[in-house]
């Protein structure tokens, strides 16, 4: 079951600042989404690999060869805030 | 000629006309343009402006040449509007194109527009989509399904010859089989995903919304190869050519009954019950399988997408590009651009995700899916060894109305009950047309999908078994782009 609390920590973690009706919404769908998921634990898993990737395949190289990327100006052409060549971001300082 | 034959063209019949000299490239242009200009299916986000489609004909002499293509707004394209239908993503102009549609682009199909979709793929009716639902051509009161609703709105409707779209779980199929068309989700690794917005970077894949088969296998064997863009992109070994099979002899389809039980509409049920005795009338046989974990599909599916995702969309955080919504501090600049980019089923699965990969629940949830998900690949392989296909209705379900499942996001996801398991498997499945329905508790008569699936790179097999089968079957899309039925 997951609580209130649970729901804030997580919101945190994933850079949302919710409102309080988001988070009673949330913390009911999210409750009742994870009671469906649990039923996972029927599922016997013992000495099974995880799967991550289905097609087998490893080390897919190419030749490490320098080529154009992106001009800084296009790279930067999307920016909210573009500066001086760079993306500019507001003070971290508050977040301490 | 008359206008309403290249309404009813498929893409290659479209091709065929334009290499005889029939219609000539242009006109084929203006008449779509003039289409997707009237769309009431609110089936476009962006729509091409004459002169910059126009510039897309090329005299490539390609077989597909001069045949319009509608595009997913998942897929980066320089220069025009890309926003995957979220307001995170309003106003992008990406500065590069998706590997697949330069190759569409190379082969001389000009784009008409980019689709509406639900937002960055995650929902199964379109209403997701921040720019309003795309409407179900068979019934505007309904939805088309998703995420890809906005190319099988278009393409069924009668505003696109064929489309791309993207299948994570079922996202291609499932709209598909809502609107009485063709949708064909490849095995992964066939189409490079270079350029396509992430969502599930281990389940995405690109693929054809059309007409019928023979477009299906045209598209893809334009898409499909190895792209040193996307490491994970391996290609069809031989290639794909245009399926010709008349009969299903010596093939043997499997029937999950375990999984076909509840839930299932009866009248969806009947459609996919004749679809049977036809493969049984072509030669093929029917036998009784078990998927014994596919089941627990949806709820390794919605551990594992979600998870990934909440990965894939931490790079919306208001620096590089789209919306920035705050300047105070930092953190509160990516909380507050996040908290108004989203939408609500787009957070709900951050926060899903976020949940099951933090410290103490990781093992419980992601690792316990991973593994699932193992059993069910096996489930697939032990299933091919003594059937070529495995097959299934498309969808539990008609096109539902606009509304009638947004209450409880449990609801919505078992939509792809039958198109999760494949997409975890990674397997390729099509859905074609079977015939139409009542839904449960009656209405119009509406379209029901069935679904084949065939092991990894098996597409060429898979798309000679759904020819025949579609010329068996006869379906008649037309009602749909003549307005509908309700």
């Amino acid at each position: 079951m997951i609580e209130r609390e649970q729901v804030l920590h997580v919101a945190r973690l994933s850079r949302l600042r919710l409102s309080e009706d988001e988070i009673d919404i949330l913390t009911g769908e999210l409750a009742s989404i994870l009671d469906h998921v649990d039923k996972l634990a029927e599922v016997d898993i013992e000495g099974v690999e995880p799967t991550s990737h289905v097609v087998p395949l490893e080390n897919v190289l190419r030749a490490d060869e320098p080529r154009p990327s992106l001009d800084r100006e296009v790279a930067l052409s999307q920016a909210p805030d573009p500066h001086d060549g760079a993306f500019r971001v507001p003070s971290p300082q508050a977040e301490a | 000629m008359a206008v309403n034959e290249l309404l009813a063209a498929s893409g290659a019949e479209t091709a065929a006309m334009i290499d005889s000299g029939e219609v000539d490239a242009g006109e084929v242009l203006d008449f779509w343009l003039d289409r997707v200009a009237a769309d009431e299916l609110n089936g476009y986000l962006w729509k091409a402006d004459r002169e910059s489609a126009r510039a897309g004909i090329r005299g490539s002499g390609g077989p597909l040449a001069g045949v319009p293509v509608a595009i997913k707004d998942i897929f980066c394209t320089e220069g025009v509007p890309t926003t995957a239908a979220s307001r995170i993503l309003d106003g992008y102009i990406p500065p590069y194109t998706s590997t697949s549609v330069s190759r569409l682009t190379e082969a001389g199909l000009p784009m008409l527009g980019k689709t509406n979709m639900d937002e960055f793929a995650m929902g199964s009716s379109n209403e997701n989509s921040a720019y309003g639902p795309s409407l179900n051509p068979w019934d505007r009161g309904r939805v088309p399904g998703g995420s890809s609703g906005g190319s099988a709105a278009v393409v069924a409707g009668g505003l696109a010859p064929w489309a791309l779209g993207t299948d994570t779980g079922g996202s291609i199929r499932q709209p598909a089989g809502f609107c009485g068309i063709v949708g064909l989700k490849p095995t992964y690794g066939a189409i490079s995903r270079y350029g396509m917005i992430a969502f599930a970077s281990s389940l995405d894949q690109c693929g054809p919304l059309t007409r019928d088969v023979t477009d299906s296998a045209l598209l893809l064997a334009t898409l499909q190869g190895r792209d040193e863009m996307d490491s994970t992109s391996v290609g069809i070994e031989g290639g794909i050519v245009s399926p010709t099979a008349e009969r299903l002899d010596g093939l043997t389809f499997g029937v999950p009954r375990g999984l076909i039980g509840a839930g299932i509409e009866s009248g969806v049920l009947a459609r996919f019950e004749d679809t049977l005795i036809r493969i049984a009338e072509l030669g093929g046989t029917i036998v009784d399988i078990e998927l014994p974990h596919a089941g627990h599909a949806i709820s390794a599916y919605y551990v594992l997408a979600p998870a990934e995702a909440s990965t894939n969309l931490s790079r919306y955080d208001g620096v590089r590009y789209g919306l920035r919504s705050s300047d105070e501090d930092l953190l509160s600049m990516y909380e507050v651009t996040r908290e108004d980019g989203f939408g609500p089923e787009v957070k709900r699965r951050i926060m899903l995700g976020t949940y099951a990969l933090s410290s103490g629940y990781y093992d419980a949830y992601y690792g316990r899916a991973q593994r699932v998900r193992t059993r069910i690949v096996e489930d697939f392989d032990n299933a091919f060894g003594s059937v070529d296909f495995v097959v299934t209705p498309t969808s539990p379900t008609v096109a539902f109305k606009l509304g009638e499942k947004t209450k409880d996001p449990w609801t919505m996801y078992q939509s792809d009950l039958f198109t999760v398991p494949m997409s975890l498997a990674g397997i390729p499945a099509i859905s074609i047309p079977a015939g139409l329905a009542e839904p449960d508790g009656g209405g119009p008569e509406l379209p029901v999908g069935f679904q084949i699936a065939a092991p990894a790179f098996a597409e060429q097999k898979l798309l000679e078994a759904a020819f025949a089968l579609e010329a068996a079957i006869e379906f008649d899309g037309s009602p749909a782009l003549e307005g509908g039925v309700n």
